[in-house]
């Protein structure tokens, strides 16, 4: 298995070192569905060179990058090429060791399951097989390294290739049961994009089924463990931002980060909702509408945490979909992180209902975007509205991947206990709806 | 305030030389305005003394507005700047803070007949006496260029300096084609320019004077032929090269004739003289866009220095809306194939909505050789609501200034002739051997991509439609769990239950 790994991981490298000496990369680092005002590799150029001028890069609005991003790359500026490859390879490495734990995990949770006989009878197409887990690391890993939009976000040297590569250590320190280089890295994570504290509350669910802590409010060593997550994680999220002071001497990269990312000024399209939304909308209600654009993000998790306490995995998987669909300036690097979570759940094909409309839609806009983009701005026979209906498309399609995915999952959870075949109290076979 | 492009290439140096401090060659007239704010002392500066500055530049800008029917009101944080070396304050200034400098300019705003008005209204006789009786707009606007302007700037009263008092002055410069727009003879006269002659001098004036250029006039060939003929020749450095001039003094009353006391310039060519191109300018700008598409663009400048032999260095200021987003890691600086890299960079990037980008380089630019500067830049999307009307019309980037000492092609001495204060405020002569120059390149248009402004009742519908799926998905999940229904009929539903009893699926 890790020789495969390592095949795949070298073709995933020559590609995209094949990609990087083309005519392409620099095409492909000026596409706004894969570069943002956040993440966009030119604006990163534009703050060393401005540092360099002795400007500070948060004097303009041009800049929105960490203080500790800028002085990473003031130090690998040459190597760029290599630290984005190498960043792609650590997040298909970790994905892949994190995946192989995972699978214990599941098997152990099987195995006490029918231990305790709290499955039905008849479910025995249901149950998962070592045969069939044993190449969903690798599905995984291939998953991320090859899928175009992983090799988009990389060519264009996008700094959300480095976010997935914190966000899948994170997830392998999780799974691995370390809360504290867990609470490092999601505190890193938030630090850099602010979305990814939505992560906290799978996080906690994860360390404390894996510890064996029964979630319940009232339980001390329950409470103890998430004063004890949350004092790590906003310690270390309080020592970067210092840190990050420290090193340009002024609290200037604040509103230029955060204030950034929470208040939406800068119209770039991108294949979000927001650009567009607040492109037109009345002055008067702008604040309202950021207000509830941004709760919307974080929104779900507390009742994702109720429903899904005993399945946390899932709801990161669910968690990271919801943050990439609904903040504020997306690119298709966040979708593709989610979307290597997905062989994970290959076990639920038999219950996805709109699996063949949604990978249409979402392959179609995909196509679409750069088509309806260069009528737009380049040969002037569209207008703004092609471009912005494809992004409603293409979000819908990515909310209702999700959303059947969540159904199929609570779908299997359902028959797992009450058995396959049901039947309605007269005796004939019945079906099952969700009321 | 100015209107037209004027293209010193093909006009040449000549009618510049009635001004060496402010010359406009923008595409739509712009107020340029600049306060030195001299009474305060020097010290550190503070935020409350920024502040005052900011006041009052405000005051100022609404009082000009009302002043002289500008929409010079207009000017506001996003498009003010605070320059650090391209300008010096006028007159017997202490401060030279360059904290209290601040620089505007509309390229949108186009110069008019009620500009003109009160401008003429400030005159002490007004348009009824002097040399304003020429001024009629009709005529004025007529013309390939026109371009007012009002300076005012301390000054000392007597020798010792005891005393300042505010000395305002206003210049009106106008190009004539009166060749291709006449009836094609080679002649010009007060008359046909202004359609009026000079009457009366105006009784406040302590001097009034007329300047006719005669430089090119070879006593020889006799080529033209100046009516009335000129009573005083003068002889002075413009712009590094020595110019003749026919002083014609208005407080003469011989000069007026006898029957009409009226007094009418005119020049009349004799010989079908070859028309000659006028001489290139040694120090002139362009500037222009380039690119395609609505996305990113790059701003070029190219500045020529047609000297034979001298370098010299010139203080180029761009200022450039917030919404054309300047990359300066992508400035490129070019001489005669080779790179060249500025002396001195002031870069003050914008911030959105609130104040534009400003560059300030001070770059050498090598005799006789082409220097182009140029950056790169990426178009914002707008708020709709912050397009001006008919927005595919484009977005203004007002003209960058160019100031440099441009050393003269001639070696000579000084005029020590002692000349009086006009003369001295037309052909000042700082040092023969140099002369300053300030240059005003092309406002540029560029296009920015517009959302669809009948849209937004749609747009919240849609963006909360799709965002109304998402939740309405989840709730749907989340609060709702699975119940065992019987089985309804329908063909579509018994077809889709048989199709997956094939696949082994549970039935729906």
């Amino acid at each position: 298995m890790a020789a495969s790994l390592v095949l795949a991981l070298v073709v995933a490298v020559t590609v995209r070192a094949v990609l990087f000496r083309s005519s392409l990369a620099e095409f492909i680092s000026e596409r706004v569905e894969v570069v943002s005002p956040l993440n966009s590799w030119k604006r990163v150029v534009e703050g060393l060179s401005l540092l360099d001028l002795g400007v500070s890069p948060y004097s303009g609005n041009v800049f929105h990058e960490t203080p500790l991003i800028l002085y990473l790359f003031h130090f690998l500026i040459d190597y760029a090429e290599f630290v984005f490859m190498a960043t792609d390879v650590i997040t298909a490495v970790a994905l892949y060791i994190a995946a192989e734990d995972f699978n214990k995990v599941v098997f152990r949770k099987q195995r006490i399951a029918f231990e305790f006989q709290k499955y039905a009878p008849d479910i025995i197409t249901l149950v998962r097989t070592p045969k069939e887990m044993y190449h969903i690391p690798l599905k995984v890993a291939l998953f991320y390294l090859l899928n175009p939009f992983t090799v988009l976000t990389c060519v264009a040297k996008s700094t959300c290739a480095i976010h997935n590569a914190i966000i899948a250590i994170f997830v392998l320190a999780t799974v691995k049961g370390s809360a504290f280089i867990s609470a490092v890295f999601l505190a890193l994570a938030t630090y850099q994009s602010l979305y990814p504290v939505a992560l906290f509350a799978p996080a906690l669910l994860y360390l404390a089924q894996k510890h064996y802590i029964l979630v319940n409010l009232h339980s001390t060593t329950f409470l103890v463990l998430l004063l004890k997550y949350a004092v790590m994680f906003l310690g270390c999220l309080m020592v970067t931002i210092c840190l990050s002071f420290f090193l340009l001497n002024s609290w200037s990269f604040i509103p230029s980060t955060y204030g950034f990312i929470l208040s939406v000024p800068d119209l770039t399209p991108n294949i979000g909702l927001f650009w567009y939304f607040f492109a037109e909308m009345f002055e008067h209600f702008r604040l309202f509408f950021v207000c509830v654009f941004q709760i919307n993000v974080f929104f779900y998790t507390l009742p994702l945490s109720v429903k899904l306490r005993d399945h946390p995995m899932f709801f990161m998987f669910v968690q990271l979909a919801i943050i990439a669909i609904f903040k504020s300036y997306p690119t298709v690097g966040d979708v593709a992180l989610y979307m290597a979570f997905l062989p994970m759940w290959n076990h639920l094909y038999r219950f996805l209902r709109n699996i063949f409309v949604v990978t249409c839609m979402l392959i179609s806009s995909s196509v679409l975007f750069p088509v309806l983009w260069h009528l737009w701005i380049y040969a002037g026979s569209a207008n703004s509205n092609f471009y912005y209906a494809i992004t409603l498309a293409f979000n819908v399609g990515q909310i209702l991947l999700v959303s059947d995915y969540f159904y199929a999952y609570i779908r299997r959870e359902y028959h797992l206990v009450e058995g396959l075949n049901l039947k309605s109290p007269d005796g004939k076979e019945a079906h099952v709806v969700l009321k | 305030m100015d209107s037209e492009r004027w293209m010193l290439s093909v006009v040449g140096d000549g009618f510049r030389m009635m001004d060496a401090v402010n010359r406009a060659m923008d595409s739509v007239s712009r107020g340029q305005w600049i306060l030195s704010n001299g009474c305060c002392q020097s010290g550190s500066l503070d935020f409350e003394r920024r502040m005052l500055v900011d006041t009052a530049w405000k005051e100022l800008t609404n009082v000009l507005s009302g002043l002289f029917c500008a929409s010079l009101n207009f000017i506001d944080s996003t498009n003010t700047v605070t320059p650090t070396a391209s300008f010096k304050p006028l007159g017997i200034i202490n401060e030279m803070d360059h904290k209290f400098l601040r620089y505007a300019a509309l390229p949108r705003e186009i110069v008019c007949t009620e500009n003109l008005t009160p401008w003429k209204k400030l005159l002490p006789c007004g348009s009824k006496a002097g040399l304003a009786v020429l001024l009629k707009a009709e005529r004025l606007f007529h013309t390939s260029y026109h371009s007012q302007a009002v300076h005012v700037r301390p000054v000392c009263r007597n020798e010792l300096c005891t005393n300042t008092s505010w000395e305002l002055t206003q210049s009106l410069s106008v190009v004539f084609d009166l060749y291709s727009s006449g009836s094609g003879k080679r002649e010009w006269s007060l008359f046909k320019m202004f359609s009026r002659t000079l009457t009366e001098v105006c009784p406040l004036a302590s001097q009034s004077t007329i300047y006719v250029d005669i430089t090119d006039k070879d006593k020889v060939n006799d080529t033209y032929e100046l009516i009335p003929p000129a009573p005083v020749v003068l002889n002075t450095t413009v712009h590094g090269k020595w110019r003749s001039y026919a002083v014609y003094n208005l407080l003469n009353p011989q000069l007026y004739s006898a029957s009409s006391h009226s007094l009418n310039i005119a020049l009349k060519w004799k010989l079908s003289k070859p028309l000659v191109t006028p001489e290139v300018p040694v120090f002139y700008a362009e500037r222009y866009v380039s690119g395609f598409g609505l996305q990113s663009g790059k701003i070029n400048t190219l500045i020529y220095n047609n000297h034979p032999c001298r370098a010299f260095p010139v203080l180029l200021m761009e200022i450039v809306p917030w919404y054309l987003r300047l990359y300066v890691h992508t400035l490129t600086i070019t001489a005669k194939g080779k790179e060249n890299k500025p002396s001195y960079i002031h870069y003050q990037p914008a911030k959105d909505r609130e104040c534009p980008h400003l560059l300030e380089m001070l770059i050498q630019l090598p005799a006789k050789s082409v220097t182009k500067i140029g950056i790169e830049f990426e178009r914002a999307l707008l708020k709709w609501t912050e397009y001006p009307p008919d927005p595919n019309h484009g977005f203004y980037v007002s003209s960058s200034v160019l100031s440099a000492l441009v050393p003269s092609s001639v070696n000579m001495e000084i005029n020590s002739t002692k000349l009086s204060p006009l003369s001295t405020k037309l052909f000042p002569t700082i040092d023969s051997s140099i002369y300053f120059v300030r240059l005003y390149t092309e406002a540029l248009l560029v296009n920015l991509p517009t959302p669809d402004f009948s849209m937004p009742y749609n747009v919240i519908c849609l963006t909360c439609t799709v965002v109304a799926v998402g939740y309405g998905s989840f709730y749907n999940l989340l609060t709702r769990t699975f119940q065992i229904v019987e089985p309804s009929g329908g063909v579509a539903k018994r077809i889709a239950n048989m199709i997956r009893r094939l696949r082994g699926v549970p039935p729906i």
